[in-house]
């Protein structure tokens, strides 16, 4: 174990090195350079001068780059241009509604799926199967900025049960969680019909399995077996679909903001590339990076806690 | 002659009919979608605008036309891009198993793949600018280690496979191999992978050119006339309704296609859901 320990740790070392020169090298292909492009064309040579000293263009970029990366370590990811504060206090605001808004629509589409997969799975063939097989598909097709569009029209403008958007902030808990469920329905409903794909299949394989004809064989119930064999080796695939949601949730995050004007870290990022602030995007895009990578990190680990056999490749 | 699985009938007409659309925008679409008459802005639908006319007078049929040909291009660019790079690094990466250039590939198909997708084809968009190319250029990048995954995964079992093994007996060298006797055996997998991925492009295509990040003005697109229609959407709801619909129409039907080609072509899957 401790072996395989540290082998993900390497990796997960290699993988932020890797992801951190990718998005400095991004960056620092932009036309002219980063001082220039977030000064726009009309901007005099002083100004242009003045911003390239605060930024610390004047170094080579292997000091900037160590410079930028031991910044980040220390907590400090730069001043943002635009807002002139440091980048570290606009996402420390933002994560107080990205993270809900995400862990929401986690436990949304987890709630949603595990109970439809497992009724689509126990039965197979079935109608209830068949049309939850085909709303999962319908699911999967639904683009969720258009998915919130549609919600805002129904439940804000004809049935004028929410708001069509805004943050009232964090004092009034109800109020505030009110306000993230509608963005949450529309991140989680195409992940709850893959989530539910994933469940039923998983679910399938392992009733397939001959340990599951020899508990049926002992006399355990059909629910019994589901509940108690079944489901629990069915978990492994589906936590990784869940892993790798987290990431498309981030993402996902960015647009549904937009669409619900919430104050979070996509609506940041998505300031910070109209306004040209590189010093929020470089800072922001790392920060979700290593999120995706550490959970993933994570399910890895989670997964060698589950399977001992997993253990053994490094 | 077997019968063939009613999810690919359903999906290949679906996506015919947007390939349809898509072709006769090239040639004809009711009206000029870059005609901009005020005069006739928000009509209803009838018989001089079958689809009626969006806020700013342009025929809303018009531009879906052509919006599906701006999804369809996008995506197909976007696999094709996935499909030339991928296919040969997961071939190489399979007939050189376990060397220094097979663990270079896997760590970095890893490493896209931790990579919050639309963030990274946000942040190419906007440093080099938002246009069609560079949408197609974010969404591609995306499909290689999909592909070059897939690729390795099917080569990988047939190289144990005792025809391979004839092959190198008889002198053929491994590139050959992979070209001649590999390649051919796991189309059925990519092809499969090519739908999916088209799908997905697509809904990536509509999602950057939501926030304005693809295709720019006075082409339209899908998610941009969504972005368009939100405003309008207490008024005039239909904006924001149809745009949405061709959409999901369109991805449905390349998944329902992908799920039938998988059908058909993978006995074994069948077996399983009979």
């Amino acid at each position: 174990m401790l072996r395989f320990l540290l082998g993900r740790l390497l990796s997960l070392g290699l993988s932020l090195i890797a992801a951190s020169l990718a998005i400095f090298v991004v960056i620092e292909v932009v036309p002219g350079d980063p001082a220039a492009f977030m000064l726009g064309l009309n901007a005099n040579e002083e100004t242009v001068l003045a911003l390239q000293q605060e930024l610390g263009l004047t170094g080579s970029k292997a000091a900037r780059y160590v410079a930028w990366i031991t910044g980040l370590l220390q907590g400090d990811f730069g001043t943002s241009y635009t807002y002139r504060v440091p980048v570290s206090d606009l996402i420390l605001q933002r994560l107080w509604v990205s993270l809900p808004l995400a862990a929401f629509a986690l436990i949304l589409s987890t709630a949603i799926a595990f109970p439809i997969g497992l009724i689509a799975a126990s039965r197979r063939g079935s109608a209830a199967d068949f049309s939850i097989m085909g709303g999962t598909q319908l699911g999967i097709a639904v683009p969720n900025f258009w998915f919130a569009m549609l919600l805002v029209l129904v439940f804000a403008v004809k049935l004028r049960w929410f708001n069509a958007g805004g943050f009232p902030g964090w004092e009034e808990p109800l109020l505030a969680l009110k306000s993230l469920l509608l963005p949450a329905v529309a991140l989680a409903l195409p992940q709850a019909a893959i989530l539910a794909r994933v469940m039923r299949s998983a679910l399938i394989e392992t009733m397939g399995q001959d340990y599951i004809r020899t508990a049926r064989a002992k006399g355990l119930t059909r629910r019994q077996v589901t509940l108690r064999h079944a489901l629990r080796n069915a978990l492994i695939p589906v936590l990784t679909i869940i892993g790798l949601q987290f990431s498309f949730l981030l993402a996902g995050a960015i647009i549904i903001e937009n669409v619900f004007f919430l104050p979070g870290l996509g609506r940041l990022i998505f300031q910070g590339i109209t306004q040209r602030d590189l010093v929020v995007v470089e800072s922001v895009t790392m920060l979700l990076v290593f999120a995706v990578i550490l959970v993933t990190f994570l399910v890895d680990i989670a997964y060698a806690l589950a399977d001992p056999r997993l253990r053994r490749r490094g | 002659m077997k019968r063939l699985p009613a999810s690919l009938v359903i999906g290949a007409v679906l996506t015919l009919f947007f390939v349809v659309v898509a072709l006769l925008s090239l040639g004809w679409t009711p009206h000029d979608v870059e005609d901009l008459v005020i005069a006739e802005r928000l009509r209803p639908a009838g018989p001089d605008f079958w689809l009626g006319t969006d806020q700013f007078g342009r025929d809303l049929l018009s531009m879906l036309m052509v919006g599906a040909r701006v999804s369809i291009a996008v995506a197909l660019v976007a696999v094709g891009i996935g499909v030339a790079i991928g296919v040969p690094l997961g071939l190489a990466a399979a007939a050189t198993r376990g060397s220094l250039f097979d663990e270079v590939i896997m760590r970095g198909n890893d490493l896209i793949f931790a990579f919050p997708s639309l963030v990274i084809a946000i942040l190419i968009t906007a440093v080099f600018g938002p246009s069609a190319f560079n949408a197609i250029l974010a969404i591609g990048i995306f499909n290689i280690p999909v592909f070059a995954r897939v690729a390795r995964g099917g080569a990988l079992s047939l190289w144990t496979l005792d025809y391979v093994l004839a092959a190198r007996v008889a002198g053929k060298g491994r590139a050959r191999i992979s070209l001649e006797h590999i390649l051919p055996n796991i189309s059925s997998l990519l092809i499969v992978q090519a739908t999916i991925q088209f799908s997905l492009g697509i809904l990536a295509e509509a999602a950057l050119s939501y926030i304005g990040l693809s295709v720019q003005p006075p082409t339209p697109s899908w998610g941009r006339m969504l972005a368009d229609a939100q405003t309008m959407i207490y008024t005039h709801p239909m904006l924001a309704v149809l745009p949405g619909l061709a959409i999901v129409f369109m991805v449905l039907g390349l998944n329902l296609m992908g799920d039938g080609l998988r059908d058909m072509l993978d006995p074994r899957l069948r077996r399983v859901r009979a």
